[in-house]
């Protein structure tokens, strides 16, 4: 059979497209982006018309996943984890109405914040919306759960979350694809009542939830997912988590482990499979990715006295991403080092591209506020918070999506005047309007700067929502049109950057400074296809 | 058979191009695979790395545990420095010679050179000239490529296949060059590792 060599985010996509989804939703964000640009560029989904522009952020994305639910066709939603803080909302409420079309929503963590601000745990999120969740441990079962994943959330009448961690998003190997399955017509729930919840009506259906529980285990127990391996050893028993199944098989290539393995999958845990271990081991290592939920649940969950390890009792790291060496320590096998780093090798932190134009943005409003003391200047997410990092040390601040209006906000009304926002063009538009809204309305003393480089560049250049749209919308929620300027970050305009600021840090009211140039990525990207259209114009 | 692989460079560097010849290389010789990325934000001008696992049999971890990596390739010296941690005693350190100074502190480029001599086994490659020489600046991951592929226990015409089906797209002109790349990057690998 043929083999497809996929990255785990290619194999979620390619897995809904066979799966039969009508539509896909989400916001870029790294480790989960390349699941919605898989399907965006995918043949056969462009054929069948599957829906996967872009969404302006996760939880508009989750609603309209949820609409797409309602009405009666599959859709998934993908987000990285703290996108679901942005969705929680919409995200647990789901739990409640349930669904009509199979909905999963798809959630890559990061562990050791490769490119995230935290390594928050989404399994603790499905457990907290009463869900069942799958953790594949590789891309063949990340494809297979997905495709099967939509059967699964009709069946159980709730959204499916489907978790993988960055290791296995980013990861490539062979995945034999199964048959396509077809997409589901427009029809309504039959309970007109479903999604309408009115405390009276959301009583009850949380009733349900709850009462559905017992068949989430269940089905988690029957999983193919979850295996039971009885090993002859009885001192010892090992839960292995999604991927964390690897880095044990990892530590036995021979397929020579003697003791018990929990190979668990899907969630909610099968407590029949922790009875059957209570019997056959004396103490249980769990190897989980991310935060102890599984070490915390079956400490509670074990009926009798039973020594429980991982990451909680320190056999593991607290913190960070597992790998194959972490086990083998908390397994107490030797492991082999290579060479020393030599002294002399230093950091290569990632930087600003030569010639962005946030570069020239910081260096005009360093300028500006090199009068004043430090600490003024509010960031958020995207590339330009590496102005943190020297040459420029420009930012103090980068908390979440839209932090940095809002927070520019609070230290102007406590009194810190100049304080100035500096927030990218399509992390405006994902949550910084509402908090500009705030501020018109509040009429705080504040400089927003919107540097706008038309697209969203930190997760490899995605069309931004807010192309086209920024000056109109600052207006619109009220920002006096003399305050709102539109500059051009480059050298040769230096001392105009400078003077705009200084005047409209002299202004008591928010004002807005657009700086406005292309991401030079993705100017090279277009060159490149207009330079091969131009070559071969007929393709 | 079982190759483990650390491909390592500065983000920008096109490591993953090498990365998807050998892959395709190795799917076509019916081998397991399995190559975890960095994406995101290190793409910006950090440090990239990439482990890249090929074998007869199926592949546990996508990650390469520390001491057992058979090959740390590298588009750049002290990149190639960084991850000796996960080089076995037996690996082999192909490198380009060639630094890539994006940074204000980056060491003195004689000593980083002179701690890859100190390797048991290492290539030390200039590819960027050897490209250059060839007639292409750009083709010097393909040098780095014919540098690495003595190591790869898969046999050098099947990885020129795979450059002829990746770049195939391109025309034969530049398939011909990057032939000529890898061909370099192997005759001085045979003739000095």
């Amino acid at each position: 059979m043929q083999k497809n060599l996929f990255l785990g985010v290619e194999a979620i996509g390619q897995g809904a497209i066979d799966g039969g989804i009508s539509g896909v939703y989400a916001y870029p964000g790294t480790p989960s982006t390349e699941i919605t640009e898989f399907i965006q560029e995918n043949e056969l989904a462009l054929q069948k018309g599957i829906r996967s522009k872009w969404s302006a952020n996760e939880k508009t994305a989750y609603e309209a996943a949820l609409g797409m639910s309602y009405a009666g066709k599959r859709s998934m939603v993908c987000m990285k984890h703290v996108g679901l803080n942005v969705a929680a909302d919409a995200f647990i409420n789901s739990a409640i109405t349930g669904i009509n079309g199979g909905l999963i929503v798809t959630v890559a963590d990061d562990p050791s914040m490769h490119s995230s601000q935290n390594e928050q745990d989404s399994r603790f999120y499905g457990k907290f919306a009463m869900i069942p969740i799958l953790e594949p441990s590789n891309q063949q079962e990340a494809y297979d759960m997905v495709r099967e994943g939509f059967e699964l959330s009709e069946k159980l009448e709730v959204p499916v979350m489907v978790r993988i961690t960055t290791r296995l998003a980013h990861s490539r190997a062979g995945v034999i694809r199964s048959e396509v399955l077809p997409e589901k017509e427009v029809v309504l729930p039959a309970d007109p009542s479903q999604f309408v919840l009115l405390p009276a009506i959301a009583r009850r259906r949380y009733k349900g939830l709850l009462e559905k529980q017992e068949l989430f285990e269940k089905t988690a127990k029957k999983s193919k997912y979850n295996e039971y391996i009885k090993g002859e050893d009885k001192s010892f028993g090992i839960i292995a988590c999604g991927i964390a199944y690897n880095y044990l098989k990892e530590n036995y290539p021979k397929d020579d482990c003697p003791y018990t393995v929990l190979k668990l999958s899907q969630y909610p845990v099968p407590q029949k499979y922790l009875d059957k271990m209570a019997k056959h081991c004396e103490e249980v290592l769990v190897l989980e990715e991310g935060y102890p939920v599984v070490e915390e649940h079956i400490k509670a969950a074990f009926k009798k006295d039973i020594q429980v390890s991982g990451r909680l009792s320190g056999a593991l790291p607290r913190d960070g991403e597992l790998n194959a060496d972490l086990v083998a320590k908390a397994l107490g096998k030797e492991t082999q080092l290579g060479a020393d780093v030599p002294d002399l090798v230093v950091n290569r932190p990632p930087a600003l591209c030569q010639g962005c134009g946030h570069q020239d943005m910081y260096k005009a409003l360093n300028q500006a506020l090199d009068k004043y003391t430090k600490g003024r200047v509010f960031s958020d997410i995207g590339c330009y918070t590496l102005g943190a990092l020297p040459p420029y040390k420009s930012i103090y601040s980068c908390v979440d999506m839209g932090a940095s209006v809002t927070m520019a906000k609070g230290a102007a009304d406590a009194g810190l005047i100049p304080s100035v926002a500096v927030i990218g063009d399509s992390t405006f538009t994902h949550s910084g309007i509402t908090g500009l809204l705030d501020a018109v309305n509040d009429e705080a003393n504040i400089v927003v700067v919107i540097s706008d480089n038309e697209s969203v560049s930190m997760t490899g250049g995605q069309e931004s929502s807010a192309l086209g749209k920024i000056e109109s919308i600052c207006t619109g929620v009220g920002v006096d049109p003399n305050h709102i300027h539109v500059l051009t970050p480059l050298k040769k305009y230096h001392d105009m950057m400078v003077q705009t600021f200084e005047e409209e840090i002299a202004y008591d009211g928010v004002s807005v400074i657009v700086f406005r140039r292309e991401c030079i990525q993705a100017a090279a990207k277009r060159l490149r296809k207009e330079k091969k259209m131009k070559d071969n114009p007929n393709k | 058979m079982k190759t483990d692989i650390i491909l390592a460079g500065v983000g920008g560097q096109g490591i993953l191009s090498i990365a998807s010849i050998i892959g395709d290389a190795a799917i076509n010789e019916n081998l397991f695979l399995k190559q975890a990325e960095t994406h995101g934000m290190s793409q910006r001008g950090g440090a990239v790395q990439s482990h890249l696992r090929i074998s007869d049999c199926e592949i546990a971890a996508d990650l390469i545990p520390m001491g057992k990596a058979d090959l740390i390739l590298s588009v750049e010296p002290m990149e190639a420095l960084r991850y000796l941690p996960f080089l076995s005693p037996e690996g082999y350190v192909v490198t380009n010679t060639t630094p890539f100074i994006n940074i204000p502190n980056y060491p003195d480029v004689e000593a980083v050179l002179a701690e890859i001599e100190k390797q048991p086994r290492f290539v030390a490659i200039d590819a960027d000239k050897i490209a250059a020489e060839i007639g292409n600046k750009r083709a010097s991951n393909v040098v780095m490529l014919g540098a690495a592929t003595p190591f790869l226990n898969i046999e050098p015409e099947k990885i020129e296949a795979g450059i002829a089906h990746i770049f195939s797209r391109k025309g034969e002109a530049v398939v011909e060059m990057n032939r000529k790349a890898f061909k370099a990057g192997l005759d001085f690998a045979m003739a000095n590792k």
